[in-house]
């Protein structure tokens, strides 16, 4: 044995780490600037790679991939190693799916401003980059299941059932939806075609949501939390069935995108029904989280961090009724197509997503760095930042939703549409504005945090993770 | 037509469907042995120094809630399509609740268009409560093309002036927006011989609409627009409402009016078209349009 195997590998989890911070205000700063585009459309400069058609994919890339991707990276490789008492594996695997990571977020950032698009939605990267993201899965995969496959512990926590479903799940997915034929470097058709097409794009695109967004989160959870209350985890009963119940049955939603299309009766209600049954696994998880912190409520006055994690639960919560809710077929023949999904999105997104995410960088980040973070007030100030413009966010596009739906269905008494297109858009402008607002504050937030990681790194002293041996109790 | 090219993948969803909930009972059924010696006690592992599981029972709202979702499902299953081709108790499909709203619709408000539809056009014109209807017609079906005024676009015909393609009679315009209408215009380029050509037909064309304009050019373009124009757009110039070739004299150009644009024209050719609204509006609903574009189309006189 040398040294090596006697310490954890924190070196890759710092680089994911500080990425996270930093990947978070670029795509969430792209998402302020189309925010701003649709309230004042001149915000787009007359610039075709400042435009909405071509920065709305960066966003969406830079949040959930490259924001969301490496908090993933980063807390999976710490909590995969500190729970199987023992060290990556792999090590330099570990690096190269850094520096491959990086390599795909910089290509997105270059491709998708010039117009180069897939455009299957969350998948827009062309064939040459999603090659390379093939590459960097697998041997992701290959590190985090070797870690597993070397476990100096006889169970695998609950963490990291979550967090293989996920790896193993986007890799599938991934590699079936990204399927295509390339015609040069820069162009490929899909090798789907017609309403099949878009049955895999929502297949694909809603377990991204239930997997990399969820899955992937509910593994920070299982980690993070229970750490930063010092409670154990409430059920592991109840881990057991949410997240078997949960793997099963969130691979059928994807077909509630598709209501009322021409994809056939049969798909829309399994994908309905499924969505439903949905409801339950989803709020296994949330409950799980909520009571972990039982017998330590009082915390909450006093630790920011813990406030993160609370929130985010509880806006997982939300979101997962709200889903359910929208994909059954009269709620959705209101709410598709309307600003409401944008509004359930973020909820999950910024409520739910960055909420963990952030909490878990404020336990992991001064740990990494063998000191103590700078200023547990600046953690404060971001949480209630970030709060308002979350809650200003998700308000603003329900009310703006729903009010699009109704508009478009009103009609007169002589059965003609009481408003026009138009109409409803310039009913919607001030909602856009307070929905800009809110991503200013939650960007806001976010270069507070950014502050704070900074200052908290300047102060950093070397770190010596050695590995203890397991408890005894097993 | 079936959704399956074969039995076998009616089978293989119904299988996996069903399955799947069966699964779903049986996952919980397994994991809700209560009164278990270790409820509400850690579980006796331990990771990375003090993560532990308390072995706490399924919450019994959240278990009733669970089993809740899943008798909806099978009801929902038995009472709509889902299991492969099964279809339903309710026989019920998105296409039949489709024909189902539209045929309620047209029962409540059919009367009232049917009325209208007996009306002559250039008396329904005078009809305020016509007009009212047929101005929101007007915006939520061709205001996208013509303006939410009617006054047009590049490509998108005026329809407040007194100047029409296919004719300006109440009948011509309820025909128009009926059947629709298709501009052909030919690419002349290559008949005319190259762009020296079409400079010269593009220079007689706005002498035709009397702008000043270079004699010898537009001496050379008369030659060939007798030889090559004249079948639709008449020696004269002022088109035929026959075809749709627009009068060239009036200097009202539903392309352009810049002798760039003009040359683009002969050039290229246009391809207007203007969609038919019949089967997919109605005959009454066309009919109050009629009266509602020529009724904007007389104020303009």
């Amino acid at each position: 044995m040398n040294d090596e195997t006697m310490t954890y590998n924190y070196t890759v989890v710092r680089q994911f780490a500080v990425m996270t911070v930093v990947w978070g205000i670029v795509g969430m700063a792209v998402g302020v600037l189309i925010a701003s585009q649709m309230a004042w459309p001149a915000m787009n400069f007359d610039t075709p790679w400042l435009t909405f058609g071509r920065l709305r994919p960066l966003h969406t890339n830079a949040v959930i991939f490259a924001f969301g991707g490496s908090a993933l990276f980063a807390t999976s490789y710490y909590a995969v190693q500190r729970t199987c008492h023992t060290t990556l594996f792999a090590p330099k695997l570990a690096q190269f799916t850094f520096w491959g990571w990086t390599a795909i977020i910089i290509s997105a950032a270059i491709t998708l401003p010039l117009g180069i698009t897939s455009s299957k939605e969350y998948a827009e990267l062309e064939w040459p980059i999603d090659l390379l993201i093939t590459v960097v899965w697998i041997s992701y995969a290959v590190v985090f299941f070797g870690t597993i496959a070397t476990r100096k512990v006889k169970h695998i926590y609950v963490a990291n059932w979550f967090f293989g479903s996920f790896i193993l799940t986007v890799a599938l997915l991934h590699v079936v939806n990204s399927a295509a034929i390339p015609v040069s470097l820069f162009k490929s058709y899909s090798a789907y075609a017609g309403v099949q097409d878009a049955m895999i794009q929502w297949w694909y695109g809603h377990n991204a949501v239930g997997f990399f967004l969820t899955a992937g989160f509910l593994g920070i959870m299982y980690y993070f939390l229970p750490k930063q209350a010092e409670r154990p985890v409430y059920s592991y009963r109840l881990s057991v069935v949410h997240f078997w119940a949960l793997a099963f049955t969130y691979i059928w939603a994807g077909p509630h995108h598709l209501h009322y299309t021409a994809l056939p009766n049969w798909a829309q209600s399994t994908g309905m029904v499924f969505s439903l049954i949905l409801l339950a696994p989803s709020w296994g998880g949330m409950i799980n989280g909520i009571m972990t912190l039982s017998g330590a409520w009082d915390k909450l006055r006093s630790d920011p961090v813990l406030k993160f994690m609370i929130v985010s639960i509880s806006f997982y919560g939300m979101s997962t009724f709200e889903g359910p809710m929208m994909a059954i077929k009269t709620v959705n023949a209101l709410s598709h197509y309307t600003d409401w999904t944008v509004g359930h999105v973020h909820s999950g997104a910024l409520g739910w997503v960055a909420f963990i995410s952030i909490g878990a960088m404020y336990f992991l980040i001064p740990r990494l760095f063998g000191t103590q973070i700078y200023s547990k007030k600046l953690i404060e100030a971001h949480f209630w930042i970030a709060t308002i413009g979350v809650v200003l966010y998700i308000t603003a596009m329900w009310i703006s939703g729903i009010m699009q739906g109704l508009m478009w269905r009103a009609i007169n008494d002589d059965g003609t549409l009481t408003y026009s297109f138009v109409e409803s858009v310039q009913s919607m402008h001030p909602f856009y504005v307070v929905r800009f607002m809110g991503g200013v504050l939650f960007l806001t937030g976010m270069l507070i945090m950014a502050y704070n990681v900074f200052k908290t790194i300047a102060n950093r002293q070397p770190v010596t993770a050695t590995i203890p041996a397991p408890a005894a109790a097993h | 037509m079936a959704d399956f090219n074969s039995e076998f993948w009616s089978w293989f969803i119904s299988a996996i469907v069903v399955g799947g909930i069966v699964w779903l009972i049986y996952l919980l059924q397994i994991n809700n042995k209560s009164s278990h010696p270790s409820d509400g006690k850690p579980t006796g592992h331990v990771w990375d120094e003090d993560l532990q599981e308390l072995n706490t029972p399924l919450p019994r709202w959240w278990l009733y809630m669970f089993y809740g979702t899943i008798i909806f499902g099978v009801v929902y299953f038995v009472l709509y399509p889902g299991l492969g081709s099964y279809p339903g108790m309710l026989g019920w499909t998105q296409e039949s609740q489709y024909d189902k709203e539209v045929e309620k619709a047209n029962a409540e408000f059919g009367p009232l268009y049917d009325r209208f539809l007996k009306e002559d056009i250039v008396a329904l014109a005078d009809n305020t409560e016509a007009m009212a209807t047929g101005e929101r017609l007007f915006v939520n079906y061709c205001a996208v093309c013509h303006g939410s005024d009617a006054g047009g676009a590049k490509g998108f015909p005026n329809l407040r002036d007194s100047d029409w393609l296919y004719g300006g009679e109440p009948e011509a315009i309820k025909a128009s927006i009926m059947y629709g209408r298709s501009g052909a215009m030919p690419s002349w380029e290559a008949p005319l011989g190259g762009t020296e050509g079409v400079a010269q037909v593009s220079e007689y064309v706005q002498q035709l609409a009397g702008r000043d304009v270079d004699a010898n050019m537009a001496g050379a373009g008369k030659e060939k627009y007798d030889m090559f124009c004249v079948g639709c757009h008449m020696a004269d110039g002022t088109g035929s409402k026959a075809v749709g070739a627009p009068n060239l004299t009036d200097n009202v150009w539903l392309y352009g009016g810049s002798a760039m644009a003009i040359k683009q024209s002969i050039a290229n050719g246009r391809q207007g078209r203007m969609p038919a609204h019949a089967e997919f509006l109605g005959e009454a609903k066309v009919h109050i349009l009629a009266a509602y574009i020529y009724n904007l189309s007389q104020g303009s006189k």
